[in-house]
């Protein structure tokens, strides 16, 4: 893949962390505005297709390739079904309450005060990111000629 | 009335999907009708001058209670979103390796199981 | 810890065997293990539930804020025979797999799947029915098209353009019932919906098209005979055997008969129906040469007898239906997987350039000979005991056309498949064929295990405590009527 001129690129390289650092911002303050993982997930995402379309393929594989970014979505599902399972390790608790809110509630407002919705938007929001990343990896890197692709 | 309009979209998006030979259009009219269902169901909880659903210090629960346009079908449709992307993503995925293999984005041409 | 606090283990365990077996994309020789394993466990829990209506409520919240999931025994006849299914079809792909390439990403898809139909079964929240039902079908369009050939990409995007309209009409109707009701919980829809509105009709004719369409009846049976018959083998025998029933089937009676009540469900149209889809289904297997095709669209057929039963609305209707789903169920996975084994030793599909593979192949032809004489309806085996009570219930009801439409369709089945079985297995072999060996043994034993099921089902009518604690209570929930509010103080 081709990549931009240099106006672009250069101003995409001084931008990619604000806009990494804005979606965090909307990702952690998911339960006191709205936003939350989805929206912020797909920020996450664009900042990376970003840096695809302006660089090309060659550079957007050495920041995160497939196999990077498949194993991140794996990580991201499997933190979010913790989370879930968290209060059968603890007496009587039902599936997916929220445990962290019972042991160490927090003042309401503050950004640590939700019990574990914080800690789910993070989940959702790296999966969300990743993924929609590798759909557009996936699409644009399709070769006809390399058979193996299932 | 609204919902009038937001039923029509979604007749268009099915008329698209029947009638149209192209893959991408067929793709496309997909995308239509979804929006069109996802339309719908936010506008069901729209209330008369209403506020918005957070409780924040000014904004206590009860004035919200009383007061706001209901948050319920905002977190369904948020999930129904990303379910349509993930839909969307999988047919333009297959769109392009039937380009690849028959050579066309005509469905009267892709017909190699018949009967 | 009681049997009932672990009812979410069905949609966690799956989940996480998906996503842990999709982190490394190579052929690995553990990751049959772990699946085997997994599935294991599943169909142990599904035989441990308990008998009566479970509750259960997700993050300890109360019916009417949050999700309740319940299980009671119509749920849990048709879990008990999606975790079995699904066991035999990862045993079947061990075997089977060799052929393709990434075993990982194939037991990831199968896994969610699993998961999606798991969650259909067990909620009873209308938007959590929903995304369920998104997830298993997601995961049905990708392994459909998992071998990457041309006819498999057509028949994947055939059955993914009609199942997203499908779902697109089922979330709809979810739409209006919230209009009508504000609530989601099924227990508190199915007290608050009144029927002298006429969205309340609007609302059953949505529900119905997008359930019918996903469980093929008849004029939405036309991606049936693509999508069943180009997926690989063991995939073909899940889709056939559980998804069309837990998906479209199972959500159906729900929704017919707990939640709107038998007096304003449209249930002569359903019976029509039914029997025009088994007649098209019998008539367009008659004029296949493609083994899996043809099993596929006489699948069409079997299923219109099941909406038969569903469509009378009486006791001996509903014990038909649900004895024939389960029966369904195993004699078409049989052929299925057979079809398959076929496949793979032989690598040939038209049946009419087959032969006398009897010689070489012996288990195989053994299984198929029971498969075909299981479906075609002859005593004693399980087949048989299904289509009479069918056709008993409809003389009870007085609905002699129907019964007519029942035996003639049983009769042209009876016709179709010793065709097959002399095609395929009996005459002389052909050149090419004379190094075909048998499928290997991990092939072997589920087929044998689905014939000791087709041999032994019939059982499960005549013997009357088993009839009872099975198949009685199951009716018994759905004659009895629309539910009314949630059943304790919340």
């Amino acid at each position: 893949m081709m990549g931009m001129t240099e106006i672009v690129k250069t101003v995409a390289e001084w931008i990619k962390g604000f806009i990494i650092f804005y979606g965090l911002y909307i990702i952690l303050q998911g339960h006191l505005s709205p936003g939350g993982g989805f929206a912020g997930g797909v920020i996450i995402a664009c900042a990376f297709i970003m840096i695809e379309l302006a660089f090309g393929g060659k550079r957007a594989e050495t920041e995160l390739d497939e196999h990077k970014s498949h194993n991140l979505d794996e990580i991201g599902a499997l933190f979010f079904l913790f989370l879930g399972i968290l209060g059968y390790f603890l007496p009587q608790i039902p599936f997916f309450a929220n445990v962290i809110q019972l042991y160490w509630p927090g003042s309401p407002f503050h950004i640590l005060s939700a019990g574990s919705i914080p800690l789910m938007n993070l989940a959702i929001g790296i999966k969300v990111g990743t993924g929609l990343y590798s759909v557009f990896t996936g699409l644009s890197h399709y070769d006809p000629l390399y058979q193996e692709e299932n | 009335m609204i919902y009038a309009l937001c039923i029509l979209l979604f007749l268009l998006g099915l008329y698209g999907v029947m009638v149209k030979r192209n893959l991408i259009k067929i793709i496309i009219s997909l995308a239509m009708m979804t929006n069109a269902v996802n339309l719908f169901f936010v506008l069901l909880a729209y209330r008369k001058n209403g506020q918005v659903p957070i409780i924040t210090n000014f904004n206590t629960a009860s004035t919200v209670a009383d007061l706001a346009v209901d948050p319920i079908p905002q977190a369904l449709v948020l999930t129904s979103v990303v379910i349509g992307l993930g839909t969307t993503a999988l047919m333009v995925a297959l769109a392009i390796r039937l380009y690849h293999s028959y050579g066309t984005f005509d469905i009267t041409k892709i017909r190699k199981l018949k009967g | 810890m009681n049997m009932v606090s672990l009812l979410p283990s069905f949609v966690v365990i799956p989940l996480f065997t998906g996503l842990i077996l999709s982190i490394k994309s190579k052929k690995m020789w553990y990751t049959h293990f772990i699946a085997l394993g997994s599935t294991i466990l599943l169909s142990i829990l599904a035989l441990l539930t308990p008998l009566e209506n479970s509750y259960y409520h997700v993050g300890g919240y109360n019916d009417f804020v949050g999700i309740t999931l319940a299980i009671d025994p119509l749920s849990r006849i048709v879990l008990i025979m999606v975790q079995v299914l699904v066991f035999l079809a990862c045993w079947y792909s061990i075997g089977y797999m060799d052929h393709y390439t990434d075993h990982s990403r194939y037991y990831a898809l199968v896994f969610f799947m699993l998961a999606g139909m798991n969650g259909i079964l067990i909620t009873a929240d209308f938007f959590n029915l929903f995304v369920f039902m998104e997830i298993a079908t997601l995961a049905s369009y990708a392994l459909v098209a998992y071998g990457g050939k041309s006819h498999e990409l057509e028949a994947s995007f055939k059955y993914l353009v009609l199942g997203s309209v499908s779902s697109l009409f089922v979330l709809f109707g979810i739409a209006l019932i919230y209009s009508q009701t504000a609530a989601l919980n099924m227990f508190i829809v199915s007290e608050r919906l009144d029927f002298s509105t006429p969205i309340a009709w609007l609302i059953v004719v949505m529900m119905s098209a997008g359930l019918g369409l996903k469980s093929a009846l008849f004029p939405f049976h036309s991606w049936l005979p693509d999508a069943h018959s180009s997926a690989p083998a063991p995939i073909s025998a899940v889709l056939s055997g559980v998804l069309i029933k837990a998906v479209g089937i199972y959500v159906m009676l729900r929704f017919y008969f707990n939640i709107v009540g038998i007096e304003n469900a449209p249930l002569s149209l359903i019976a029509w129906l039914g029997a025009l889809s088994s007649l098209t289904g019998v008539i367009l297997a008659m004029g296949q040469h493609d083994f899996k095709r043809l099993l596929a669209c006489h699948s069409v057929s079997q299923v219109g007898y099941i909406f038969i039963g569903i469509g009378l609305g009486t006791y001996w209707g509903l014990l038909g239906a649900i004895l024939h789903m389960i029966n369904h169920a195993a004699f078409k996975s049989l052929l299925f997987l057979n079809a398959g084994s076929i496949e793979h030793a032989s690598g040939e599909r038209n049946f009419h350039q087959m032969g006398g593979l009897a010689k070489v192949m012996p288990w195989s032809n053994a299984t198929s000979f029971i498969g075909f004489t299981a479906i075609g309806g002859v005593p004693p085996l399980n087949g048989f005991w299904s289509k009479l009570l069918l056709m008993l219930a409809c003389i009870m009801s007085g609905q002699w056309a129907l019964a007519l439409i029942i035996a003639c369709v049983a009769l042209m089945t009876l016709t179709l498949f010793p065709k097959i079985q002399k095609y395929v297995f009996l005459g002389d072999l052909p050149e090419k064929f004379k190094k075909v060996k048998e499928s290997p043994l991990s092939m072997i034993f589920p087929m044998l295990i689905l014939c000791f099921f087709c041999i032994t089902l019939g059982l499960l009518l005549l013997v009357p405590s088993w009839r009872e604690y099975y198949l009685v209570s199951a009716v018994n929930v759905l004659l009895g009527g629309k539910w009314l509010g949630s059943s304790y103080v919340p």
